[in-house]
């Protein structure tokens, strides 16, 4: 069935496009774009009041399905994915077991063509059960359907297996993501190494650790010629090496998520274990330096490492909690009220950081813009609602989100997959 | 005299005036020990449960018997004899002692932050007697009643705390004291235990202890745990005795008057050298005597609020 959106205030960063378009859908297409479409028989939603953007793409999810789908699984962490307003995500090969062949490849293919109401692209793994020792079957991997590569929480340790990886990646023309971490430095640490540390009586991880495994990466990137996205910076070391290896043309692109920009290593204060995560929260000048970099572009693209863990898993002792926490379903509001509401960027700059620039990272063709002919991915976004974050409205299966209570501004309403309704907030009304 | 606290997590919680009604209630106290009968029956009828998931022989016989000397009823469990072990998480533990109705759990962790995590979900009164490298409340308040017997006030007393800081959780809990009354801190010892960033706990620093001893007040050695060389914190024994081993040639820097103490258990010949710590400026034994009576205020001051009502 077509669908026709109505009077929307339409931001297509790709082509410069900010101005109230309706939008004709059908076949999982954009088939038009005009002032005015008069059409029989398509549904219709009325987008007045709201923002008609690309589709958002999170390059950084975790579904843990296979293995651990007390966890999430695809099914639940789409849902909770099209909710949060986002139409693709990129899914982390740290599944058990491992995405390092075709098979779990396509059976995360399968699941998700089955059960999934967003896109989903399997990232697989760099080397064979993210060890570090073996190269995966990249060719044969990218055959099936994953879309890019990265070791994730498991960091290629030995610069001479990322050299080959990167030289690999660039004769296939993909894209190696990397969890930058030098684990020696960072040894048992469990929070950002500093003065709260010391405080909080924690172990700490030091930026350095970060830091040192971005520098060697885009020194190995420039000599494969090949690309490298850094996922979830978080320290300003680590931002400064990225602007450097950008000046020098070095096919670098960086990340950053919702929780190293609005949180900082202070909040540990009453050891809540929903503020643990890999990299940690940092210091306020770190924050302030992703900030900086957002604004100046250093930073690409914005993600939310979406990590989810069962309630009893993170009910513990700080240190034995698991790194990670939930994140598709409060990334959008938290960069509309902080990022574009408090003015530190623009609606058009935050659109380019969550759809444009991911798709032309992962090389998404259609997606990332709206034109005639592009997939009809949409993400409908009310700029004045306000909510309060609430982990049991949830549709993921976890509940290890550190926003509970906060009241933001902004929020996805719409989210249309292929020219599909994948998830519709209660207060909008469609015929 | 005004306690309002239901728990002891830490120093960092307490003003200077509780830390005083501690330290008075702490003496009032301290001749209880050396009667015949070591008995006063004002906790009589209350459930303590000690709850140790580290070693200790110090702290945990300290609270015992502090409690015993209160007439109260306590039990202790380790780690070995907890269904820690069996795989129970910790808060199932706790909440399952919890369901016995005890008056106080006394907590003892490597984690940071596990008495804190305990008062989520408990209804009894929290004591840290020891959380990770986090705080160790009721030792600094013991080592702050026995300089204050002997030096009569903490206004501008030149405390030095030598050795790994990083890993003491009994450092930071006597930084915290000391600074709230009104001493001098200078931390001591090599950079890799002492990072720079703890001047902003107000304190100096100093990596030299031959400058930093110089008219000393009090000197407090921390233990060094020797598996700290491994992952090169030190590079030997030896090297770190050389350097901050506390000899008498170096205490001769010091004050005359200056007192050497010590947490315990200590490293004969290596933090201290032995005749220091069995020297008569030591009061490392008087630390240990003194913990009793602390911990006997602590109790007190935390769970005999009704009968202390009563009284007044």
């Amino acid at each position: 069935m077509k669908l026709l959106i109505k009077n929307g205030r339409v931001i297509d960063p790709s082509s410069r496009t900010d101005e109230s378009l309706d939008l004709l859908l059908d076949k999982g297409r954009i088939v038009d774009i005009k002032t005015k479409i008069k059409t029989d028989g398509a549904k219709v939603i009325d987008a007045s009041r709201l923002v008609i953007a690309p589709g958002f793409i999170d390059m950084h999810v975790h579904l843990r399905d296979p293995g651990q789908e007390d966890k999430e699984t695809i099914a639940t962490g789409s849902l909770a994915a099209a909710k949060g307003g986002f139409t693709s995500i990129a899914c982390m090969p740290n599944t058990h077991p491992v995405n390092d062949n075709r098979g779990v490849t396509e059976y995360i293919l399968s699941e998700a063509n089955k059960k999934a109401v967003v896109n989903i692209f399997p990232v697989a793994s760099i080397t064979k059960g993210q060890k570090g020792k073996e190269l995966t079957d990249m060719a044969d991997l990218i055959d099936a359907g994953a879309i890019a590569f990265s070791d994730d929480g498991h960091p290629v340790e030995n610069s001479d297996t990322m050299r080959r990886a990167l030289e690999y990646a660039k004769i296939l023309n993909t894209l190696i993501i990397d969890h930058c971490e030098d684990k020696n430095l960072s040894g048992q640490g469990v929070m950002n190494e500093g003065y709260y540390s010391y405080l909080y009586g924690l172990r700490g991880i030091p930026g350095s650790s970060e830091e040192i495994m971005v520098a060697r990466d885009v020194i190995l990137a420039e000599k494969a010629e090949a690309r490298i996205h850094i996922a979830h910076l978080s320290v300003k070391g680590a931002v400064d090496i990225v602007k450097e290896a950008k000046k020098k043309r070095i096919k670098v692109t960086a990340e950053v998520t919702p929780h190293h920009l609005f949180l900082n290593d202070s909040c540990i204060e009453t050891y809540n274990t929903n503020l643990k995560m890999n990299p940690p929260l940092r210091s306020k000048e770190d924050t302030q330096a992703l900030i900086k970099g957002i604004q100046e572009g250093v930073v690409d693209v914005l993600a939310t490492d979406h990590a989810p863990h069962t309630p009893d898993e993170k009910d513990v002792e700080f240190d034995q909690a698991p790194f990670g926490i939930n994140g598709l379903e409060t990334a959008v509001s938290l960069f509309l009220d902080r990022l574009v509401d408090k003015k530190i960027i623009s609606l058009k700059r935050f659109i380019e950081m969550i759809s444009t620039s991911p798709a032309l990272i992962l090389e998404l063709e259609n997606k990332g813009k709206i034109c005639i002919g592009a997939d009809a991915d949409l993400t409908l976004l009310d700029l004045h609602k306000e909510i309060i974050i609430d982990v049991d409205t949830f549709k993921s299966k976890s509940r290890n989100n550190p926003f509970q209570g906060w009241k933001l501004k902004g929020m996805p309403v719409i989210t249309i997959v292929g020219g599909k309704i994948a998830y519709s907030s209660s207060s909008i009304k469609s015929k | 005299m005004a306690f309002k606290h239901k728990h002891l997590l830490g120093i960092q919680t307490l003003g200077p005036s509780d830390i005083t009604t501690v330290l008075d209630t702490a003496e009032s106290f301290c001749n209880i020990s050396t009667r015949e009968i070591k008995k006063v029956p004002i906790l009589r009828g209350k459930i303590i449960i000690n709850l140790f998931f580290e070693p200790s022989t110090r702290t945990l016989s300290s609270f015992e018997l502090a409690a015993k000397r209160l007439s109260a009823d306590i039990i202790s469990l380790n780690k070995q004899s907890s269904s820690v072990i069996k795989g129970e998480s910790l808060k199932d533990t706790i909440k399952n002692l919890e369901a016995m109705n005890p008056d106080s759990l006394i907590i003892r962790h490597s984690a940071a932050g596990v008495p804190y995590f305990a008062t989520t979900f408990c209804q009894s009164h929290i004591i840290n007697a020891g959380d990770g490298a986090h705080e160790h409340p009721t030792q600094a308040l013991l080592d702050a009643l026995t300089i204050r017997q002997k030096k009569k006030s903490f206004k501008n007393l030149k405390v030095l705390i030598v050795g790994d800081i990083l890993h003491s959780r009994v450092a930071r809990s006597n930084i915290f004291l000391l600074k709230k009354m009104g001493a001098r801190v200078v931390l001591v010892g090599p950079p890799s235990l002492l990072p720079a960033e703890f001047k902003k706990f107000g304190v100096e620093i100093d990596y030299d202890f031959d400058r930093a001893i110089k008219k000393a007040d009090v000197i407090m050695m921390l233990r060094i745990q020797l598996e700290r060389q491994k992952k090169n914190y030190f590079p030997s024994i030896r090297e770190y005795r050389n350097l901050y081993g506390l000899t008498e040639k170096r205490f001769r820097r010091a004050k005359k008057n200056a007192i050497i103490m010590h947490p315990g258990p200590i490293n004969r010949g290596v933090e201290i050298s032995a005749d220091m710590a069995d020297s008569a400026k030591s009061v490392i034994l008087k630390q240990v005597e003194n913990g009793i009576a602390t911990r006997m205020a602590v109790l007190y001051l935390l769970l005999g609020g009704k009968e202390r009502e009563a009284i007044n």
